[in-house]
């Protein structure tokens, strides 16, 4: 065998590497079908699921105007108009401050209560590379009732009416349609109905949204409480969401009067099994304060 | 005898075969131009409300054989307004189900597009357009230009959202049945 004979091989295949190096790349083929990373938007509709918050805040520079409203109770009878003739009302100012901090105010009939918040989302839910399954947004919040006392004579002081709420929401958007979020919560009084009662009351709750169309879901809230002040059982609500353009209406029925964390979570003194139902409604309108800016 | 005088001819003629081939591959000057951070920006106008709304992080191919790729998350849009943000992406586009906008197209005049030249070349573009989950085949028209090597295209057109089966109840009042595209790819 000669050399050329030996190397011949070699060289045809060197060749033939330039010849598929330097062939033209079709780029209709290098469309990338690998996802990027993206986070899941839009879990509930609106940053209150029924009575407590859900995992959402309020986008950077919008304020959210909120009318949560109560009706009496279902079983106070015809005279009442099954409750329609009674209610008890927050009316809150939410503000996000970025996507991820939101701030809020509120004042409520119940106990005419005064109340304050500070929610930021801690880890965001994606999909892509370095996903995160859920969602986890800490919510902090300070209550004061400003209702007289009926007996002047107790002096009690304002932290005497104050409670702190701490809430740790936990979701996950399993698909387009269907969300659910656990939430610890931690409220602490300051001043206790019996003086065997505890400080803290700790309590865990799970909120969930089905969505029917893209418009319309239902809702449901539950918190379970693992101690409590004795005359107070868990609160419960379902509810329907109807979304229209701006504006998000919330129906539902409770067996909640208040509407802040200390007095839904720990002071429900209605009960579903006898009709200790309130019918009521949030209305959510969304006001652009601020533009996002664009770089058209 | 007589074959082992031939078969080294063989290979000479084989080996010149191949450098000619290898000469050949070398000149196929393919050049393509990339980017991550293009731009693609919408507009719907109507008498309640102009809305507008940008992407810039739009991944491009652009080759001097003629073919274009864009490619582009729906969610990486931005609004001025978070909330019609939100709607947008979970309404209208279904962002969930159809995450991406895609372009695959050719320039159909690319014999009057110098590459290695400076200058503005007007181009029309024809290729197949999926958004929603619909490939529709559009034309466009638009320039290529180039500086010092740099290439950067622009194209304005027209889509229907009919045409790509995008559904909603403002279609037609606060959003325009038909959006202006923008395109502005600065490639690297």
């Amino acid at each position: 065998m000669t050399t050329i004979q030996k190397i011949a091989p070699l060289l045809l295949a060197i060749a033939s590497t330039k010849m598929v190096i330097a062939q033209e790349v079709d780029l209709f083929k290098t469309v990338d079908s690998t996802k990027q990373k993206e986070y899941v938007e839009a879990t509930f509709k609106s940053t209150h699921l029924i009575n407590g918050h859900s995992i959402e805040t309020t986008k950077a520079g919008l304020l959210d105007f909120r009318i949560s409203h109560r009706f009496g109770l279902l079983n106070s009878g015809s005279y009442n108009f099954f409750g329609l003739d009674n209610a008890t009302e927050r009316l809150g100012l939410d503000y996000g401050i970025t996507n991820n901090i939101g701030i809020g105010i509120g004042r409520s009939t119940f106990q005419k209560q005064m109340d304050g918040f500070v929610k930021v989302k801690l880890l965001k839910q994606s999909t892509g590379p370095k996903a995160s399954p859920i969602s986890i947004t800490g919510v902090a919040a300070v209550i004061v009732k400003t209702l007289k006392d009926s007996d002047p004579a107790l002096q009690r002081t304002t932290s005497d009416k104050t409670s702190y709420a701490y809430q740790l929401i936990i979701a996950r958007k399993f698909s387009a349609s269907t969300s659910i979020q656990l939430m610890p919560t931690m409220v602490h009084y300051n001043l206790l109905p019996l003086a065997k009662d505890p400080n803290d009351l700790y309590s865990l709750g799970i909120g969930a949204r089905q969505k029917l169309s893209k418009r319309l879901s239902l809702t449901a809230e539950y918190y379970y409480q693992f101690n409590q002040f004795s005359g107070y059982y868990n609160s419960l609500a379902l509810g329907v969401d109807i979304e229209t353009g701006g504006h998000v209406f919330q129906l539902h029925f409770t067996n909640s009067t208040g509407l802040t964390e200390s007095t839904f979570i720990n002071q429900t003194s209605g009960k579903w099994e006898n009709g200790d139902i309130h019918f009521g409604f949030n209305i959510s309108r969304v006001f652009k304060i601020k533009k996002q800016k664009l770089s058209l | 005898m007589v074959r082992q005088i031939i078969k080294p001819n063989t290979m000479k003629y084989v080996l010149g075969m191949l450098i000619a081939l290898s000469t050949f591959a070398f000149t196929n000057n393919q050049k393509i131009y990339q980017t991550k951070s293009g731009k693609v920006s919408f507009f719907s106008s109507t008498l309640i409300e102009d809305i507008a709304a940008v992407n810039n992080q739009v991944d491009s191919k652009l080759s001097n054989n003629g073919q274009m790729i864009f490619q582009l998350a729906i969610r990486g849009f931005k609004f001025e307004n978070a909330t019609m943000q939100e709607h947008f992406n979970e309404n209208y586009m279904e962002s969930d189900k159809y995450p991406k906008a895609v372009f695959k197209g050719k320039i159909t005049n690319l014999a009057d597009v110098n590459f290695d030249k400076d200058g503005t070349y007007k181009t029309t573009v024809a290729g197949e357009l999926e958004i929603h989950g619909v490939t529709q085949n559009i034309t466009a028209t638009g320039t290529i230009d180039i500086k010092a090597g740099k290439v950067a295209a622009k194209s304005n057109f027209k889509i229907k959202l009919a045409d790509y089966g995008i559904k909603g109840t403002l279609i037609g009042e606060k959003i325009a049945k038909e959006l202006a595209i923008t395109v502005d790819c600065k490639y690297d």
